[in-house]
């Protein structure tokens, strides 16, 4: 009988390890990827910059400093060769090995400094540039022979400094890893967000309150109701073919334009709100209903005046973490076209864009090592608007959600 | 722009009139008449009169002003000139609209320079056209339902049966959206069907879709038998993906709701379901990045040669993690609905807590579980992107879990993000590869719902 008991209190004991044990593992997968996410790309947000003795005079740029003050200074500079006049300056200055040393990302500081202050055409000067990618990874630690010793070299001059790489948060996709950003990525996911919310909330929050509150019980409002459950489990890929089949391939919008993506994800995002408002509404207590009734509100105005803003909190949690979903979404996108390379940030709803999910997938079939770091650096920022969304949700649930 | 022209006349028409009404109806009821409804409906409803008519042409009229100035262009001088040629025709037509609304400089073609100012003229002449008639639609909508105006009339009822017409429409969508999917994915997997017979690719076991490219290479029309891309599908989501997922996502369920404190709850929950949160992309990053290099290591280790790069187990295990907390909040919703009486009554008899879980809990809430297992198995099929980033092109009919295999949904992104000529057989696969995808899910998710809701009005 005690060996028994024993047995069974063992048991007991290894079943609740057991639950705790898949609980931590569930957690140790969150923490490690989170971890390795963060080691890998916390390097994207700096990058190294290295000291030139610049000799602008001397180089063949053909830029005219007066030029330079007028209107279209902008077209002049993009025109000029600058990448190959600092490389020249650069060889100059650490040998024939720093051929390799600078690239785009460094003529757009240059250009960028040669608009602020011309005067740079008309004498030498010495200018911090950020390093080309195959530098900036050797500096970080995981580059060639060459490039380290470059490395080396300049770190023994005092020539290079690490700095925080704010081009990253304000550049758009290149084809130099060292000049890439999120910035066009993270405008194109803004507009598309913008307009999967403006379709999908009213929609979705109008279809709840049909759905909870006048549909009658029939066949009609059965399909309804399974469609709109099943439409929230369908694969978010096939809402990608629907879109290219009648967005794209019927309607002939444009591709790859944040409209027909907002378009796509709206579909997609409309069941998740449905669902959340039907069940903010269903909380909502009878008695309210019954008392606005009673002193002679409509039905129509008994939802509008008082179960719709009761319900407000709950329905805006759904919509939050709908809106996340899409934000997060790279699949349906793929299919209408989302996945070209787009080297500035769209104007307007209707111009081509990327978003930052499938800006992350495309940086990871880059081959160059320079992509690893930026991609870990834009899922982390990803990841910032995720977890700042999910927080406001779980805030507002907090804050506003009654329980009756 | 004309659009936008349109849109801001009718809007302020619409507000104009809907100021009208409300002030004739505060003037009504100032003056000392009894109104049916408030000012605010006599408003409402002169505004709905204005805006929902000058909406419905324009999303009419601009289709239509489309082909309309097409055919303006076509037939003026220039127009009569070009080629006859269907797609040259459409070329140079798409360039000259294109110059001429400033997008581009200069054209490809040189006719569509010379046709440029022909487009714009007729664009000029029918976005006017198109604006003068919705503004005197709008216009004479707000006359007439600002006439209306009058203390007997029932602006309120009115105004709710527009509400409502609204309401049924939005929840309408959701059909609507159901039956696009079906009918877009049914008629280009028709024309799929006709290049391929049905059997061929339903029971066929080699997929090499990649020769089909050129119609010129003779014999080699490629092999689109599905039969691997399910299988490996069926590996990857439903077997791999599950043996991870449901043993730690219903320990977790039951560590969750059972054992723990309180206040580790509160902070472990929210925690699991970051899981849940995160983006699809950065998994496939994960798996690609870290998990695949480990497991092929592991797998040579073990002594496996063929251990690849692309292995099944690293997608698998990866979409196991992103799935637990999926079935761990629906096990945690079934556990939660079993009455507290039949627990009660099993620790009465002396059992032991775990005991209760295993024998008496667990097979009540079991219905809600496999609901929750299925609709977690539907899902792990449709994902799409770790597979595409971390499963390979293979397709390869193999169990071993260490090889490369090849899913629906990594073939269907492969064959519609190459070269897009929109009737080869291969772009059209993607289709028919979509609708059977798409059919097995809506099985899944139909068996799972009405288990979930049977189970559910049991304990009710």
């Amino acid at each position: 009988m005690q060996a028994l008991v024993r047995k069974r209190y063992a048991a007991e004991r290894r079943f609740r390890f057991a639950g705790l044990f898949a609980v931590s593992l569930s957690m140790l997968f969150l923490a490690f990827l989170l971890i390795t996410m963060t080691y890998r790309g916390i390097g994207g947000f700096t990058q190294f910059e290295a000291a030139v003795p610049l000799d602008l005079p001397k180089s063949d740029l053909f830029l005219d400093p007066a030029a330079l003050r007028g209107s279209d200074a902008s077209q002049l500079i993009a025109r000029a060769d600058l990448e190959g006049a600092i490389l020249k300056s650069a060889a100059q200055a650490y040998g024939p090995a720093a051929d390799r040393m600078f690239g785009a990302s460094a003529a757009r500081r240059l250009g960028r400094n040669l608009l602020e202050d011309s005067s740079l055409l008309e004498r030498r000067a010495s200018l911090w540039l950020p390093v080309s990618s195959s530098i900036d990874v050797a500096a970080k630690g995981d580059g060639d022979a060459a490039s380290e010793q470059l490395v080396a070299q300049l770190k023994s001059k005092d020539a290079l400094r690490r700095t925080f790489n704010f081009d990253f948060l304000t550049a758009s996709d290149a084809t130099d890893p060292s000049a890439i950003g999120v910035w066009g990525a993270l405008k194109g996911s803004f507009l598309t967000i913008v307009v999967t919310m403006v379709l999908a909330f009213p929609i979705g929050v109008l279809a709840a309150i049909y759905l909870e509150e006048f549909a009658a019980r029939n066949r009609w409002t059965d399909v309804i109701e399974v469609s709109i459950n099943n439409l929230a489990a369908v694969p978010s890929i096939i809402f990608g073919l629907l879109g290219l089949a009648v967005f794209l391939n019927f309607l002939h919008l444009p591709r790859s334009a944040p409209l027909v993506g907002g378009l796509t994800l709206a579909l997609m995002t409309m069941p998740v709100i449905v669902i959340a408002g039907r069940n903010a509404i269903k909380s909502v207590p009878p008695s309210i209903r019954d008392a606005a009734l009673g002193v002679g509100a409509s039905k129509m105005q008994v939802v509008f005046h008082h179960v719709l803003p009761l319900a407000l909190p709950g329905i805006l949690t759904g919509t939050i973490i709908g809106m996340a979903r899409a934000l997060g979404e790279t699949a349906p996108l793929l299919m209408i076209g989302m996945r070209a390379f787009i080297a500035s940030p769209p104007g307007g709803i209707t111009e081509p864009a990327s978003v930052l999910p499938v800006q992350i997938f495309l940086w990871s079939d880059e081959v160059g090592r320079g992509f690893v770091e930026k991609t870990s650096a834009a899922i982390i920022v990803l990841l910032l608007f995720m977890l700042a969304m999910n927080g406001l949700a779980i805030y507002l649930r907090n804050r506003f959600e009654r329980r009756w | 722009m004309t659009l936008g022209l349109a849109l801001a006349a009718v809007l302020a028409i619409a507000c104009v009139a809907g100021w009208l009404g409300f002030s004739r109806a505060r003037a009504a009821r100032a003056g000392g008449a009894k109104l049916h409804s408030l000012p605010t409906y006599h408003g409402s409803y002169a505004v709905l009169w204005v805006v929902l008519p000058a909406l419905l042409f324009l999303a009419a009229w601009v289709p239509v002003q489309g082909s309309l100035v097409d055919q303006a262009v076509l037939s003026s001088p220039e127009g009569l000139k070009l080629p006859d040629f269907d797609m040259q025709r459409d070329a140079i037509l798409s360039e000259a609209r294109e110059i001429a609304h400033g997008d581009r400089d200069v054209g490809f073609n040189p006719e569509s320079t010379t046709l440029a100012p022909r487009f714009e003229e007729a664009e000029a002449r029918y976005s006017v056209a198109g604006i003068a008639v919705s503004v005197l639609i709008a216009l004479g909508a707000a006359a007439f339902a600002v006439r209306r105006v009058s203390p007997a009339f029932r602006a309120r009822t009115s105004v709710e049966r527009w509400l409502m017409a609204l309401l049924i429409a939005a929840s309408l969508i959701a059909i609507l959206t159901t039956l696009g999917i079906v009918l877009s994915l049914m008629f280009e997997s028709l024309r799929f069907f006709r290049m391929v017979p049905v059997t061929d690719f339903l029971f066929g076991t080699q997929w090499s879709p990649q020769t089909a490219i050129r119609a010129d290479q003779a014999g080699s029309s490629g092999a689109f038998g599905s039969i691997p891309l399910f299988w490996g599908t069926f590996f990857i989501g439903a077997i791999i993906a599950m043996i991870v997922a449901i043993p730690l996502g219903l320990m977790s369920a039951i560590y969750l709701t059972q054992y723990a404190h309180p206040r580790v709850r509160t902070w472990l929950k929210p925690m699991l379901e970051i899981l849940a949160g995160i983006p699809t992309v950065v998994y496939g990053y994960f798996a690609a990045l870290t998990v695949a290099p480990a497991v092929r290591d592991l797998g040579l280790a073990l002594g496996i040669s063929s251990a690849s790069s692309e292995s099944a187990l690293a997608a698998g295990l990866v979409m196991g993690i992103m799935i637990i907390p999926f079935i761990s909040s629906m096990a945690d919703d079934s556990i939660a609905a079993v009455p507290q009486a039949m627990r009660d009554g099993s620790l009465a008899m002396g059992a032991t807590k775990s005991e209760t879980i295993r024998k008496v809990v667990l097979p009540a809430a079991l219905p809600g579980v496999v609901g929750g297992v299925l609709l977690a198995v539907s899902r792990a099929i449709g994902e799409t992107m770790i597979v595409v980033m971390a499963a390979g092109l293979a397709a390869n009919l193999t169990a071993n879990p260490f090889a490369s295999v090849t899913t629906v949904t990594t073939q269907i992104v492969q064959l519609l993000t190459g070269d897009q000529e929109f009737d080869s057989a291969k772009t059209l696969a993607a289709f028919a590869l979509g609708l059977v995808l798409f059919l097995i899910t809506l099985v899944l998710n139909l068996i799972a719902l009405t288990v979930v809701r049977k189970y559910r009005e049991a304990y009710e």
